[in-house]
């Protein structure tokens, strides 16, 4: 059964905002950073307001939000913050400190672009820049996707075979500051119910007892964290960290599940969402808000009879490579669309890791890229239209394969 | 070689060492000393607060309610001069390890 919801107009950061206060986590660390800043803002009204009794620390940078953030979910509290771009930049020290020391903080991104030149407008290089820091990362597409994901990525982040920091990313002002129309719980109760009640402390082995992980001074056994780890162990600590990656593919097809059942919201199978793939010979694979402009240019080109369909990455790390497997095993052409900085690369981040997936597969689908919308340049649907007419010319053989191209960039 | 110690499946999570805090005795690292005159404390328990290392050891009231007496603890005090810093009444001197007396 699901529960009870009502509707409410928020743009992409109040929904955040409003996710955070629904869970009423224990603490927020946070420095205000365009186009984020709407989430700290509507935040601290909660709790100015006393909606929410969460201890509100308000820091001089991100570094210390995200510091703040790893110490407050150490000592058992559930912990949220929120960035973009610079923010997230100056973050990266800590975002490698969360993972490792096992935090299941949530953060929510509001994707812009990094400096310089200086802009603050969408595109997803600060979440590329930071992939590799042991963060599951969950792109949303719209202002309700927001709000679920981040209610997911606390259930995702607490369960003890992951017990990992998630980033919830959603395109800056495209979504951040666009108000739509969305579900929410009535009774914020119903979300704790759904988490499972206040945050479960992971339980360690520890010179033979069993210990709370946790800072905890009543701690029978006290822990020392974050000390120094050398050519002896660090390893092993990295490799339990793949494996914990490992565990949250799983973990979040699960959560994706139970929260269709609580909330009556599904996205594909939590980690990739399919639209229109069944018979499709064409395919675009792509993430954030533009997969939504893509499928009104799909269904048009459907109209036409043209076989395409979408795969949108939700789950950017763990990354889905099953599951593009699984969706293009039959299609004849991929065009994957990146948000990002290519800079040296043979093509943006989502290609190349698309890529990589595909390679295995006896079809041997022909894979090419779109670079597109960078520093928030638009992308309308007339100009969407016609990457993938370019994907329909090479499949008829009237095109070469092209490795990668630049989309809505003057020549 | 590493190959002696334990694999990644039996050693606990998040870089946590072996042993509890309390086995590691980081009062040898120290090259400073923190000496409290019991006279000018006046038991605000601010070192206390601030000791990055928990290494205070407070002596109760028979009521539990006042602070008697405020001691460090050596054995973990790592000699950072932090509560000399934030003594109000300056009730804590550092002085060279090895040169107290
Ligand atoms: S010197 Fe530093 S570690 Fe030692 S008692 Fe003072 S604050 Fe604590
Ligand atoms: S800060 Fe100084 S005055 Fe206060 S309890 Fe400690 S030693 Fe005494």
């Amino acid at each position: 059964m699901t529960m009870e919801q009502m509707d409410i107009l928020l743009n992409g950061d109040e929904a955040a905002a409003w996710a955070a206060k629904d869970v009423h986590v224990d603490v927020v660390a946070a420095y205000p950073i365009t186009p984020q800043t709407i989430v700290v803002e509507k935040f601290s009204e909660f709790v100015a307001n006393g909606i929410v009794q969460t201890e509100f620390v308000s820091v001089e940078s991100e570094h210390s939000a995200l510091s703040a953030c790893v110490g407050a979910a150490a000592a058992g509290a559930r912990a949220f913050t929120a960035t973009a771009a610079n923010g997230l930049q100056l973050m990266n020290e800590i975002l490698y400190i969360a993972s490792s020391l096992r935090q299941p903080i949530v953060m929510a991104i509001a994707n812009r672009a990094p400096s310089g030149p200086i802009n603050i407008h969408n595109d997803h290089t600060d979440a590329m820049n930071v992939r590799d820091a042991g963060w599951i990362m969950l792109f949303a597409e719209n202002t309700q996707e927001v709000y679920d994901t981040i209610i997911q990525a606390y259930k995702i982040a607490e369960d003890p075979n992951v017990l990992l920091p998630v980033m919830v990313c959603y395109d800056g002002f495209l979504i951040s500051h666009t108000a739509e129309r969305i579900k929410v719980f009535k009774d914020p109760k119903d979300v704790a119910e759904f988490l499972g009640g206040p945050r479960k402390i992971p339980k360690i082995e520890l010179m033979g007892k069993e210990v709370e992980l946790s800072l905890n001074p009543e701690n029978p056994l006290p822990l020392t964290f974050g000390p120094l780890d050398l050519y002896d162990y660090y390893f092993e600590h990295k490799r339990q960290q793949s494996e914990a990656m490992q565990h949250a593919y799983a973990v979040i097809e699960k959560v994706n599940e139970e929260y269709a059942k609580f909330s009556g919201r599904k996205y594909g199978n939590g980690r990739v969402v399919p639209y229109r793939l069944d018979d499709a010979e064409i395919a675009i694979v792509l993430m954030g808000s533009t997969a939504g402009t893509a499928r009104y240019v799909i269904d048009e080109l459907r109209d036409e009879g043209i076989k395409i369909g979408e795969l949108r990455v939700r789950s950017f790390r763990p990354f889905p490579y099953m599951d593009l497997e699984r969706y293009l095993k039959n299609v004849k052409v991929v065009g994957v669309f990146d948000r990002a900085q290519d800079q040296g690369m043979q093509g943006g981040p989502l290609f190349l890791e698309t890529r990589a997936a595909l390679y295995d597969l006896a079809s041997h689908p022909k894979v090419v890229n779109f670079v597109f919308g960078l520093g928030g340049r638009d992308m309308p649907p007339e100009l969407l239209r016609t990457t993938m007419d370019e994907l329909i010319a090479i499949k008829e053989g009237k095109k070469p394969v092209f490795n990668r191209k630049y989309i809505g960039v003057r020549e | 070689m590493s190959s002696t110690k334990p694999g990644w499946k039996e050693i606990p999570i998040a870089g946590i060492p072996f042993k509890s805090a309390l086995e590691y005795k980081t009062g040898t690292w120290r090259s400073f000393k923190p000496i409290i005159d019991d006279k000018k404390c006046v038991r605000c328990l601010l070192c206390w607060l601030y000791c990055p290392d928990d290494s205070f050891i407070i002596k109760w009231s028979e009521d539990g309610k006042r602070p008697k007496q405020v001691l460090v603890n050596y054995e973990y005090c790592k000699g950072c001069g932090i509560c000399s810093t934030v003594c109000p009444t300056k009730a804590i001197t550092m002085i060279p390890e090895g040169e107290e007396q």
